[in-house]
């Protein structure tokens, strides 16, 4: 219950620091951390256009891919709590139920019957079925190092190990902060900024929503930022109590969205054909935590 | 007793009594008499799913021996998916072959061979002796056959059921060698034989028998390199068919597996890593070619190599369990497998019978050439995505529990794993979440091209449903995918049976079993509920927001441009054109194109067609290769009466003088020897 609250409460403002880092750092005012909440906001009191090719896909569909994102906030735990869902194996089903929102953000898209959405559905499907593997062996490497299968279990049993084990959660921090960005569609791997369809990934799948929907699709990327942010802090808080841990979440979801806007602000977007062999590479550096593991359980003998 | 009698009975009449009915009754008549086999065959079933094994026995003949028939809950569970999918298949197919009645003797014959088949097939699950399980298995074929080529006036329907046939055969030839060694070393055709042969072997005998059975039943099934029938005739058959290929007959290549896991007894481990390999294989090698695949049928008979890659994956990873002796793997491997078996059946039928429904209104199965159909067929389309997301393995349904249960056996090995291990287990947790990601590409491309956007291709006549009885089994189906999905416990408590067979605890419940892996499926139950909850619940929130806001009809965003056509949509092939430049290796496309150039060009077209590389150096090389040989013999069968007769004559000659010359020389050299 506890990381349901803190995750709402990081996703009002992690995307407004990214935001304001990037105006900081290019030399801009920029406007204030809440304003992609206000944005949402003033989304939700206005109607909806639907497009004359659209059929009912198109209007359910963002209404799924927002419960998908809260379904799956709902197995992320926080340090010694656990997530109000949580079992044996729950990181499984956290990846499979958002890949029910990918589903449906991409057959949304199809609806459309336009070839600028067609081509972000396509990169999307694509991209995401690469950044899988990433996270399943990152996860199977804990699950082997802790004898744990679920979430709040991996987490707490990681912190109780050898002093190895933070270093390999700063490299799983690593990997985790990457697939934050392949699923939350940011540099380097898309660009929410530009103003070319032909481009964009995640924003041109999205261009014929409005009103309620395109507030729902948003605030599902907002939730989606401080969901991974939290797996993120779920790294290093382990059994610490709930006074240090409470500041340190903020603490580090702040870090991670600051981190975010810097590397926006000094990279530019990877070749679209580059992208897939860069998120691939992911796996690889999955497989190192893995091997990492191996040498602490002693089994590379 | 009596019981298998009847089911017998019932078969043989209806048989014999179908070419002397109308043709509307002919079809209703087969589907009746498959239901009153299916009550009595469920029934049986049924009881053995409960503990209580059914086991009769035949008394045969002189070469065949006694034939015991019997029901274990192995054969149970296999017999209730058959049923299940027959009725439904039999339902929606007397709709579906409502545009054939003009003609009559097809109908008729089809009508036969689908009451043969399933017959055959649930025979195949019950019976225990060797030589009557080669009749029935035979059966089967030839009935399935026969379904197959419904429409033989086409040479490409012909083709792939004669190529179905032959690599049959191939399995028969298999299957009959592995028999005839057991009944050579131990005299008996009986079942037991096999467990008792197995046993007494020592070294790689076992090993080698169980490969032998495994290479036939994995031909029937569809494991990669013997996948190359499949997608030949899953779309020449009438839908019906298709999803009953798919859904059942492939599935008795399955059962064939695991009624050998329980007979022979071998190095399991050894087993248990040979089936894991070709199963990932099978896997990924069955999507990555249906994603490339414009003809829906056979996009979903690739997907079918992919489904039995992953029961496979289970099945290895219960044959590691058995090994090892770790009983927790072992039932969490078999009880994936057989549960993924199960919805399998359940989906792929889904996915055949609603692509059937495409096909009956647009006539065409070129997924180029639809688009837009969800507003005309909105039940179709709905059905149809209630398949997709479940073989995609996404929650809330059905495809995402076993492949949940097959992932926690992976987890659970990787506890006790050792080094070598290790790596198998992430090859194959590799292997199963890239298998993921590929369906989820393959099935929004499905769902998202036909069904959704404008039509691709102006269609002649009216686009319209089918009547709403022909959707009552659809629906049925349906049902089932959300129902194992919602309530995976109800399910998992009945494969306790067939499970205990193999890990020898009959009759435990799982939550018994130590370690609270099972418990984990009732807090996906909840999670399942909350998902679909919460989607209500929003959904309902966005209804009343917007209830007082008229939504305005716009038309779709075109960078400006106002007046784009529907040739402007992204096509199948655009969508996983990114996909096919990566996987260019592994892929085949022969291309037919003529481009555009000169000042004033002429028509243009372009068209590429994806051909599986495996068959190429598997079936079409080898076959050429042994025709070219064949060839040089042809000038024997040169069409002129004379020659024939001299063969006969030499032929006759050869029979009278060889073994007289052969005899002199004995005798040449036995007077040899006394000198």
């Amino acid at each position: 219950m506890l990381s349901f609250i803190l995750i709402l409460l990081a996703a009002f403002f992690f995307t407004g620091v990214i935001n304001r880092t990037k105006s900081i750092l290019s030399g801009r005012k920029g406007p204030g951390i809440f304003q992609p909440i206000k944005d949402v906001i003033r989304l939700f009191k206005k109607g909806v256009v639907y497009s004359k090719t659209t059929s009912f896909i198109f209007q359910i569909a963002p209404t799924i891919y927002f419960s998908s994102v809260i379904m799956a906030m709902l197995v992320v735990p926080f340090g010694q709590s656990k997530g109000i869902i949580s079992f044996n194996g729950d990181f499984i089903f956290f990846a499979n139920v958002l890949a029910l929102g990918k589903f449906f953000s991409i057959i949304a898209a199809l609806d459309t019957g336009s070839s600028f959405e067609g081509m972000g559905a396509s990169r999307e499907a694509l991209y995401s079925m690469f950044a899988e593997p990433a996270f399943f062996i990152l996860l199977g490497s804990m699950a082997l190092l802790t004898g744990q299968t679920s979430f709040q279990e991996i987490f707490a049993e990681m912190h109780l190990g050898s002093s190895i084990s933070y270093a390999l959660a700063v490299l799983s921090a690593f990997v985790l902060g990457m697939i934050t960005m392949i699923e939350n569609s940011r540099m380097p791997i898309d660009d929410p900024k530009t103003h070319l369809e032909l481009t964009m990934v995640h924003e041109v799948m999205i261009l014929d929503n409005s009103g309620f929907d395109l507030g729902l699709i948003l605030s599902a990327g907002l939730l989606k930022f401080s969901i991974y942010g939290a797996l993120i802090v779920n790294l290093f808080i382990g059994m610490f109590p709930y006074e240090y841990t409470i500041p340190m979440f903020f603490a580090i979801q702040i870090l991670v969205a600051i981190i975010i806007g810097t590397i926006e602000s000094f990279m530019a977007r990877f070749r679209m054909s580059h992208n897939a062999q860069f998120i691939f590479a992911l796996t690889s550096v999955s497989l190192l935590i893995f091997f990492g593991v191996l040498m602490i359980l002693g089994k590379f003998i | 007793m009596t019981l298998v009698i009847v089911f017998i009975l019932i078969c043989i009449t209806g048989v014999f009594l179908i070419p002397f009915l109308k043709v509307k009754m002919k079809g209703i008549v087969a589907l009746m008499a498959v239901a009153v086999n299916t009550l009595i065959s469920g029934y049986l079933a049924v009881l053995s799913l409960t503990g209580q094994d059914i086991s009769y026995s035949f008394p045969g003949s002189l070469i065949t021996g006694a034939i015991p028939v019997r029901i274990d809950a192995l054969s149970g569970w296999f017999i209730l998916i058959v049923n299940f999918v027959f009725i439904t298949g039999g339902w929606y197919g007397l709709f579906y072959m409502k545009a054939y009645q003009d003609q009559r003797k097809k109908i008729t014959l089809h009508a036969i061979a689908f009451l043969l088949l399933h017959s055959a097939i649930i025979s195949l699950m019950a019976i225990q002796n060797s030589i009557a399980f080669l009749v029935a298995w035979e059966i089967m074929m030839f009935s399935a056959f026969i379904c197959v080529t419904f429409e033989h006036e086409k040479e490409v329907t012909l083709k792939a059921g004669i190529n179905y046939l032959i690599q049959s055969h191939i399995c028969v030839v298999l299957l009959v060698s592995g028999f005839l060694w057991v009944s050579y070393k131990t005299g008996s055709y009986d079942f037991q034989a096999i467990s008792t042969f197995s046993s007494s072997q020592t070294g790689g005998g076992a090993l080698f028998l169980f490969m032998l059975f495994f290479i036939a039943f994995s031909i029937k099934s569809g494991f990669v390199p013997f996948h190359t029938w499949l997608p030949y005739a899953h779309p020449a058959a009438p839908a019906h068919i298709s999803g009953i290929m798919s859904g059942v007959l492939i599935k008795s290549g399955i059962y064939g597996i695991f009624r050998m896991l329980l007979l022979i007894k071998a190095d399991f481990t050894a087993i248990g890593y040979i089936i894991l390999a070709i199963s990932v294989i099978s896997g990924l090698y069955g999507v990555m070619l249906a994603i490339v695949q414009h003809d829906l049928k056979k996009l979903l008979a690739y997907h079918s190599v992919e489904n039995i890659g992953i029961i496979g994956i289970g099945i290895g990873i219960g044959c590691i369990g058995l090994g090892n002796g770790n009983m927790i793997i072992a039932s969490l491997g078999f009880a994936g497998a057989l549960l993924h078996t199960l919805n399998h059946a359940l989906f792929k039928s889904l996915l055949f019978y609603t692509a059937g429904m495409v096909y009956q209104a647009t006539h065409t199965l070129n997924i180029e050439h639809l688009g837009g159909l969800i507003k005309k067929m909105p039940q179709t389309a709905i059905l149809f995505l209630i398949a997709a997301v479940a073989i995609s393995g996404i929650p809330p349904f059905n495809g995402f529990i076993s492949e949940f249960i097959i992932y926690t056996g992976l987890y659970q090995w990787m506890q006790v794993a050792s080094l070598g291990s290790l790596i198998v287990i992430l090859s194959m947790v590799l292997g199963l979440v890239l298998i993921g990601g590929l369906a989820l590409l393959c099935f929004t491309k499905a769902f998202g091209i036909v069904f959704l956007g404008n039509a691709r291709k102006e269609l002649r006549h009216e686009v319209k449903e089918g009547p709403i009885f022909q959707f009552l089994p659809l629906y049925l189906i349906a049902f089932f995918i959300l129902f194992i999905g919602l309530f995976p416990q109800l399910f998992l408590n009945i494969l306790k049976w067939p499970v205990g067979l193999f890990t020898g605890m009959t009759g435990y419940a799982f939550d018994s079993i130590p370690g609270k892996t099972f418990e984990a499926l009732n807090s996906i139950s909840w999670a399942m509920w909350g998902l679909i909850l919460t989607a209500l619940i929003i959904f309902s929130i966005r209804k009343l927001v917007l209830h007082k806001r008229p939504a305005s009809i716009g038309s779709t965003w075109g960078c400006g441009y106002v007046a784009p056509t529907a040739k402007l949509q992204y096509t199948a092939g655009s969508f996983v054109r990114a996909y096919v430049k990566l996987n260019k290796p592994t892929l085949l496309f022969s291309k037919n194109e003529k481009g555009v150039d000169g000042l004033f060009p002429a028509e243009s077209h372009y068209e590429s067609h994806a051909y599986d590389k495996l068959e190429k150096w598997l079936i079409d090389k080898p076959v050429k290769v042994i025709k070219s040989f064949l060839k040089r013999f042809s000038f024997l069968q040169n069409g002129s009466l004379q020659s024939y007769i001299l063969y006969g004559v030499l032929f006759i000659i050869g029979l009278i003088f060889i073994p007289m010359i052969l005899d002199k020389i004995s005798l040449f050299i036995d007077f040899l020897k006394h000198l």
